[in-house]
């Protein structure tokens, strides 16, 4: 009887873990897909637009849902691995920053490659914060952590 | 071509959770080990796809799906901005600058590595 709870109870975490994986792969999936259809309606230009923009509005973002979903109860868990974890961290991404800070400056534009990186990051950091920031605005519960 | 994109990166935000999982970090308030390791190896893919892509040992369709997909979404900039964030609200400020510095270049020198060899 105690072998078949315990079975039971391993067979259920297992099928927890797998419903976690396939809720994040299917955000990862719209993530990376709306990223590459941003790309292209933004186009290739000498600056990498598309991946500044895609990876300061996830900053903003996720600066807010992760804050926001973990101050809920219930199904926020589920909600915030296909959104979070899923679709957002799939949406930004920090190897193509890398390919293309490291492109920049190898192809002698070493100021539009510093300030890519500078304005990635800045601005990232600075935009997570806000997200960050705004639950407490709009909980009302400011300096209360 | 936007399938490719997408299955490539179920594929990598599967892998990135799956690793996360195993590799599990600690509390919000250390190096964030598991996310940096794999932004480090994810850029270092990408270099050596993006090299495989331009002199032809991978079609575009591979490179789409392996590269825009699987490497842009097994990495993550939105993960590493908000452990930023949270690493500098518990005034853990040091670590927090060390982990930027150490991600920034990590992860360029990883890409110029892949795209070299």
């Amino acid at each position: 009887m105690v072998k078949m709870v315990r079975k039971t109870k391993v067979n259920g975490e297992k099928w927890v873990m797998e419903m976690q994986l396939l809720l994040v792969m299917a955000g990862g999936f719209l993530g990376a897909a709306v990223r590459f259809a941003l790309g292209e309606w933004i186009g290739s230009a000498d600056f990498p637009l598309a991946t500044l923009l895609a990876n300061l509005s996830g900053c903003l973002f996720l600066g807010w849902f992760m804050t926001f979903s973990s101050r809920q109860e219930g199904r926020w868990r589920e909600m915030s691995l296909l959104v979070g974890t899923g679709f957002t961290g799939s949406f930004t991404t920090f190897s193509t920053f890398s390919l293309e800070m490291v492109q920049l400056i190898r192809d002698g534009a070493i100021w539009q490659g510093a300030f890519y990186s500078g304005i990635s990051i800045v601005g990232g950091l600075l935009l997570a914060y806000i997200g960050y920031k705004f639950v407490d605005v709009q909980l009302g519960r400011r300096g209360d952590h | 071509m936007l399938w490719l994109v997408g299955l490539g990166g179920s594929l990598g935000a599967g892998a990135r959770y799956w690793l996360g999982k195993v590799l599990m970090t600690r509390s919000s308030r250390d190096f964030p080990v598991s996310t940096w390791l794999m932004n480090t190896s994810g850029s270092f893919l990408l270099g050596l796809f993006f090299d495989f892509y331009l002199t032809g040992q991978m079609s575009e369709s591979l490179w789409l799906f392996a590269g825009a997909g699987f490497c842009g979404a097994f990495t993550t900039f939105s993960t590493f901005g908000y452990e930023t964030v949270k690493l500098l609200v518990a005034n853990r400020v040091g670590i927090a600058i060390f982990y930027v510095a150490v991600s920034v270049l990590a992860g360029a020198c990883a890409a110029l590595l892949g795209f070299w060899v």
